[in-house]
């Protein structure tokens, strides 16, 4: 139990993809406007995570390890996201009309997320389990939303202020400015697995 | 098809400075603002996306006749994903230190938006001379903007450029500008800078979304909704 919280806890505070690792910028910047939107963004991205490593672990490790196919993993993941993220759309369509109206729009944009890519290619570096792998990939989402959530508070704030905003900074480079403010303050959680958890 | 008409030097300028495909564009975030701690790490990163660029712009401007057009997404993403693997292990061979330093955004360049943007703006729609041109330019824009996020956050996060002592002695390093913070700070502040030097008409992009990236429409319509 311990090294899934430690993985956890890791993921959403420590290393988080967004404001620490990089991965999934276009999203946090372009989809945090509302805080609906953001939610929706995240549940998406959530859903699809672990999915997404749910299926490509045992690809890497059952059918390309085994034969020497180590380097199409590349081209064989992203592959397998973009069909999955297309039979889920599908599915959800058809059986799930309801979170198909929350969810869908957000579900093609995240073939080409790197966080999804991201997390399925980290979790084969990493050397994690199946069942670290899986859980990384939910505390991975989490921290996606987590910062979603925060940020969107924040655009908020700053769309409010308007033409206050010098002329130059409008628009791109204040949501950039605001984002490096609110990366300051996860990096304020550095360290606390070591501290929880040794 | 307006582009057919320009020269072939104005397609290669185009991505250099009029559609800086970093600055004015604003597209390829993610790996912008992680790589760019170094200045060597940022040109690596810009060589390496400009090799993928170039090929996978020739390789779809030969296939774009032979592409259905209901399907070309993923044939786009299948030979962008072969050439970022030969990249990768082009770069695993002969530059280990590189493939350390950019750790898993080598991969990431499959889903570098640059790269699916210009195979479905330019390269299906112009000659394979232009569409290698067209790479060659936006590849030398990408690296020169990250080389110029490199320098800024190396010399000050570190006190060095290109690994040579600049003003470390001189004063104590900012080392904030080498963590996440620093990325985001110094991003806004030379998209700002671009803003203020062409008076508000340089930066294409006025809003985060997805446009210049294929799945476009789909973003706007999340847009709407949201």
């Amino acid at each position: 139990m311990k090294e899934f919280a430690m993985i956890i806890v890791g993921a959403v505070l420590v290393n988080n993809y967004v404001l620490s690792k990089f991965l999934g910028i276009c999203p946090f910047l372009g989809v945090s406007k509302k805080l609906d939107s953001a939610f929706g963004m995240s549940l998406a991205v959530i859903f699809v995570m672990t999915l997404a490593t749910a299926v490509t672990w045992p690809i890497q490790r059952g059918i390309l390890d085994p034969n020497g196919l180590r380097y199409l993993q590349t081209v064989v993941f992203i592959l397998v996201i973009a069909a999955l993220v297309q039979l889920i759309e599908t599915a959800m369509k058809k059986y799930l009309p309801a979170l198909h109206q929350a969810l869908g729009i957000y579900l093609p944009l995240i073939t080409t997320n790197c966080a999804v890519l991201g997390v399925t290619i980290l979790n084969i570096d990493e050397n994690y389990t199946y069942a670290q792998s899986i859980v990384n990939a939910i505390g991975s989402g989490l921290g996606f939303m987590l910062a979603m959530v925060l940020f969107s508070g924040v655009r908020s704030r700053v769309e409010a202020a308007g033409d206050r905003i010098p002329k130059a900074f409008q628009g791109i480079p204040i949501t950039l400015v605001a984002a490096a403010i609110v990366s300051v303050s996860f990096m304020g959680f550095s360290g606390i697995v070591d501290g929880l958890f040794k | 098809m307006a582009d057919n008409q320009k020269s072939n030097l104005a397609v290669l300028t185009n991505g250099i400075i009029k559609e800086n495909p970093v600055l004015v564009l604003v597209l390829g975030t993610c790996p912008t603002l992680a790589v760019t701690t170094m200045a060597v790490n940022g040109i690596g990163m810009g060589i390496a996306a400009t090799l993928v660029l170039i090929c996978s712009n020739i390789v779809i401007s030969l296939l774009k006749k032979v592409i259905p057009d209901s399907v070309r997404i993923p044939c786009y993403i299948v030979v962008i994903a072969s050439f970022v693997t030969v990249v990768q292990f082009l770069v695993k061979a002969f530059a280990p230190d590189l493939d350390k330093a950019l750790g898993v955004f080598l991969p990431l360049i499959v889903v570098n938006c640059i790269i699916l943007g210009r195979a479905e703006m330019f390269a299906n729609k112009n000659s394979v001379l232009k569409s290698a041109l067209d790479g060659l330019g936006m590849g030398i824009g990408f690296t020169l903007a990250l080389l110029c996020m490199g320098s800024i956050r190396e010399l000050i996060g570190n006190g060095t450029w290109m690994g040579i002592n600049v003003t470390a002695n001189l004063w104590d390093p900012i080392i904030v500008f080498l963590l996440a913070p620093g990325g985001f700070l110094v991003f806004g502040s030379l998209i700002a800078l671009v803003n203020h030097l062409t008076k508000g008409k340089g930066v294409q992009r006025k809003e985060f979304g997805c446009a210049g990236c294929p799945s476009a429409a789909v973003c706007k319509a999340a847009r709407k909704e949201g």
